[in-house]
C-alpha cells in the first residue's frame, strides 16, 4: 500500500467516523505531509489532524481512529480534555404518566370539520401511525424563526442617518458640490432561535413531532441550533439542516443515544449552558425548551441553570405537552423551579398548538407575565 | 523571510523570543509558513492564541497587523477607505490653481495616496507580514464570506485603481473563541489548532518565562491552584493568561508563596465571576488548592 492509498483510506475511516473529510481536505493532509517527515508518527498525526479536523468535537474521533487505523498512539501529542457532556445511567423510571390518563380533550370537535382540522387538535400523543404521518406534513409546512433584532451592519436607506462615505463620494463626482445627501441604517437580523427538546420516556409520543417542528426551524433558519436532552447533551442541528424531514429525523434519530431514557434536565441544561449558551449559543437568542419537567431528585439544580438560561437569552420559552390539558397546574419539581426564569410557558401537544408555537416565537415584543412561585393557575398564552 | 527547516526548529525560535510550543503548535505554525496556508487557532479565551500570532511575527521579524472583529465590520474597515477630508482638500486647491480639465482631476483624486490601507490591504502590501484576523466569531456572516475571498487569492481589487496582487502572501492567524461556529468554507481553506490549557509542567515553565522575578514556590503554587480551578467546574475557568497575571498581581504584592490571605486579596485577577471567586475561595478554605 503507498502511503497516499494509506491516507485515502485512513479519510475514508474518519467519514465513517462521522468527520466530514472532502478531497480538497485529504490533498491538504498529502502536501502538509510533503514537508514533514512521513516516517514520523507525531508528524503524520499531526498534519491529519490539522488538515482533516474542524472543531474540538472531532479531536476525540480523530485520536480514536487515528490509534485504531495506524495502529500506534500518537507520540508527542498532549493529554486532551475534551469537555463532553457527562453520561448518566438512565435511572428507572417510576409513576410517569403516559399521557393515556389525561382528559379527553379534544375528540368531542365538531365531527363535521375536516379531517386536518380535527387532527391539528388532536393530542399528538394518541394518533395512529398513518394520522401521525400526516400532522408530519402539517409540521412540515410551518416556518418557525425567531423576532429580529437591530444589526450593526447598516445599508443605504431612504431616510436615517447620514451615509458620509457615500456622500462624499457622490460630491467628489461632482467637484466637490454637496448636491445630495445620502442615508443609511441600521439593518435588521433574525435573532437565533435555539431548542431543547427533551427526549426522555415520558416525552417519546412527543418527541418526533418536536424534532419535525425543530427541522422546520432549521430549514428557515440554518442558524438555529437543536439540541435533545436525556441522559446527555446531543446537537443536532447539522443532522436537522437537510432539506428533507425525513432523511433528517433518520439522521438525528442516529446520532441520539439515548432516545426514551430517563433524564436530568438540570445537569444537560449545565451542560448546555457550559459547552455552548455561555459562549454565545444562547446570548440573545430566543429559547425553546420542550419538557414536561419531570425532574427526578434535587430540583434546584434546575433552578440555578434556569436562572442563568434566562440571563443568557432573550426570551425562554417553556412548552410543556401537558400545559392547557383540563386540571393542569405547573406542580411537576422541576417546572415549579423553573417556572421564575421562565418568560412564556404553553402548549405544545398538538399540531395546532405547535402552529400557535411557531407565531409567538417570532413576535418582537411581549408582554412578560412573570410566573412566581405558588402560583399554580397559570396556564400561560394560548 | 528565512523559513524553519523543521517543526523542532521553529520550536525553539518560539522559544527564543519566550513562547513555549509545544509539537502540535510548532507542527501546526510550521506547515502554515511552508503552505502559505491561513492558521485557524480554537481554543478556551487566555491560552495564547493571539500570543501565538505575536511570537510568529517576532521569529519572522515581520511587522503584526491586526485587525480585531466585531459584528457590523465592513469593507471600509478591513479593507480599504478613501480618505474624503484630503480629496476635498486636493479638490479645492486644483480649482484655487485654475486646474479645470476634469480627467485629469478624477485621475489624480483616485491616487494611491489618498487611500487608507486598513488591515487586509496593508498586510496585502507588507512584505513580510503577518496577519492577524483576532476573534473572527465576533464578527457576522457576511464578513467572513469577504474574508474567505480574500484569504483565498491574496488579492484586493480597488475599481479606482486597480488589482492589489500580494506578491508573497502574509503569514495569517485567525483565531476564534467559538462563541459561534464558523462557516466550513473558512475553515476548509485553513490549518485547524486547537488550544487547550497548558498541562501543569508547562504552565510552571510559561509563568516563569513571563514573570522571571516570581520565585519558584509561588509559580508552581499559581500552576497547582489554576490546574485546580480548571476541574472545579467553574463558569469560567481560568485561562494561561490569567495565571499570568494572577501571578503578576501576587509578585507585586511581595509574595513568595500562595496562601489563603493573599488568595483571597488577589482571586480577582485570576477568577472573573463572583459565584467562581465563592467557590474557589470556599475550597480554598479548606485547603483544596494547595
Amino acid at each position: 500500500m503507498t502511503a497516499v492509498a494509506a491516507m485515502v483510506g485512513f479519510a475514508r475511516t474518519l467519514r465513517a467516523a462521522g468527520i466530514a473529510v472532502g478531497p480538497e481536505r485529504v490533498h491538504a493532509w498529502v502536501e502538509a505531509l510533503r514537508h514533514l517527515d512521513p516516517g514520523q508518527t507525531a508528524h503524520v498525526y499531526w498534519s491529519g489532524r490539522l488538515t482533516l479536523c474542524s472543531g474540538p468535537d472531532d479531536l476525540a474521533v480523530y485520536d480514536a481512529a487515528f490509534a485504531a487505523y495506524f495502529g500506534e498512539h500518537p507520540i508527542g501529542a498532549p493529554r486532551r480534555r475534551v469537555p463532553i457532556a457527562t453520561v448518566i445511567v438512565p435511572v428507572a423510571v417510576e409513576g410517569e404518566p403516559d399521557g393515556s390518563d389525561e382528559a379527553d380533550d379534544t375528540r368531542s370537535l365538531a365531527v363535521s370539520a375536516s379531517r386536518q382540522e380535527v387532527l391539528r387538535h388532536r393530542d399528538i400523543a394518541r394518533l395512529s401511525a398513518a394520522e401521525r404521518a400526516e400532522v408530519g406534513r402539517l409540521l412540515a409546512a410551518l416556518s418557525p424563526s425567531g423576532p429580529t433584532r437591530r444589526s450593526r451592519r447598516r445599508r443605504p436607506a431612504r431616510h436615517g442617518r447620514l451615509d458620509p462615505a457615500r456622500t462624499v463620494r457622490a460630491m467628489l463626482r461632482r467637484g466637490g458640490e454637496p448636491a445630495q445627501l445620502y442615508h443609511h441604517e441600521r439593518m435588521n437580523r433574525p435573532r437565533r432561535l435555539v431548542l431543547l427538546i427533551d427526549i426522555s420516556g415520558s416525552m417519546a409520543p412527543y418527541a418526533d413531532s418536536l424534532l419535525r417542528f425543530a427541522h422546520a426551524a432549521c430549514r428557515r433558519r440554518p442558524a438555529t441550533e437543536v439540541f435533545t436532552i436525556g441522559t446527555r447533551l446531543t446537537r443536532v442541528s447539522r443532522e436537522l439542516r437537510q432539506p428533507d424531514p425525513d432523511q433528517a429525523l433518520a439522521a438525528a434519530s442516529a446520532s441520539v443515544p439515548d432516545w426514551s431514557g430517563g433524564t436530568r434536565l438540570g445537569e444537560q441544561l449545565k451542560a448546555f449552558l457550559d459547552r455552548w449558551g455561555q459562549r454565545g449559543t444562547a446570548r440573545g437568542a430566543v429559547v425553546v425548551l420542550a419538557s414536561d419537567g419531570w425532574e427526578r431528585g434535587d430540583v434546584s439544580l434546575l433552578g440555578v441553570q434556569m436562572a442563568r438560561l434566562h440571563r443568557l437569552a432573550h426570551r425562554v420559552v417553556w412548552v410543556s405537552p401537558h400545559v392547557g390539558k383540563e386540571g393542569f397546574a405547573p406542580a411537576t419539581a422541576g417546572l415549579q423551579a423553573a417556572l421564575p426564569s421562565v418568560d412564556q410557558l404553553v402548549a405544545g401537544n398538538t399540531a395546532a398548538a405547535l402552529d400557535r408555537l411557531a407565531k409567538l416565537i417570532s413576535q418582537e415584543e411581549i408582554s412578560r407575565p412573570r410566573y412566581r412561585h405558588g402560583d399554580a393557575t397559570a396556564t400561560g398564552i394560548g | 523571510m528565512d523559513l524553519p527547516a523543521s517543526p523542532a526548529e521553529l520550536a525553539e525560535r518560539l522559544d527564543a523570543v519566550d513562547y513555549l510550543a509545544d509539537d502540535g503548535i510548532a507542527t501546526a505554525a510550521f506547515l502554515a509558513l511552508r503552505m502559505g496556508r491561513p492558521l485557524f487557532v480554537e481554543g478556551e479565551a487566555g491560552v495564547g492564541k493571539t500570543a501565538l500570532a505575536h511570537a510568529l511575527a517576532e521569529v519572522l521579524q515581520a511587522p503584526l497587523i491586526r485587525l480585531q472583529c466585531y459584528e457590523g465590520l465592513d469593507a471600509a474597515q478591513a479593507l480599504y477607505d478613501w480618505d474624503f477630508p484630503r480629496q476635498l482638500l486636493h479638490l479645492r486647491t486644483a480649482e484655487a490653481a485654475g486646474i479645470t480639465d476634469p480627467e485629469q482631476l478624477e485621475h489624480e483624486l483616485y491616487d494611491r495616496r489618498f487611500l487608507i490601507a486598513r488591515p487586509l490591504l496593508r498586510a496585502i502590501e507588507t512584505i513580510p507580514s503577518v496577519l492577524l484576523v483576532d476573534e473572527i466569531d465576533r464578527a457576522d456572516d457576511e464578513f467572513e464570506a469577504f474574508l474567505l475571498e480574500v484569504l483565498s487569492d491574496f488579492t484586493i481589487s480597488v475599481p479606482e485603481i486597480g488589482t492589489v496582487r500580494a506578491e508573497q502572501p502574509p503569514v495569517v492567524v485567525v483565531t476564534s473563541n467559538r462563541t459561534r461556529e464558523v462557516h466550513d468554507a473558512l475553515k476548509r481553506r485553513c490549518l485547524y489548532q486547537w488550544l487547550d490549557y497548558p498541562d501543569f509542567d508547562r504552565e510552571v515553565a510559561v509563568i516563569h518565562r513571563r514573570i522571571p522575578a516570581a520565585s519558584d514556590v509561588l509559580v508552581a503554587d499559581v500552576a497547582r491552584a489554576t490546574q485546580r480551578m480548571r476541574e472545579m467546574d467553574l463558569l469560567k475557568p481560568p485561562g494561561l493568561a490569567e495565571a499570568i497575571d494572577w501571578t503578576a498581581a501576587l509578585q507585586a504584592l511581595g509574595a513568595r508563596g500562595l496562601d489563603l490571605d493573599l488568595a483571597a486579596r488577589t482571586l480577582g485577577a485570576a477568577v472573573k465571576y463572583h459565584e467562581d471567586q465563592q467557590r474557589v475561595l470556599a475550597v480554598a478554605a479548606e485547603g483544596g488548592l494547595a
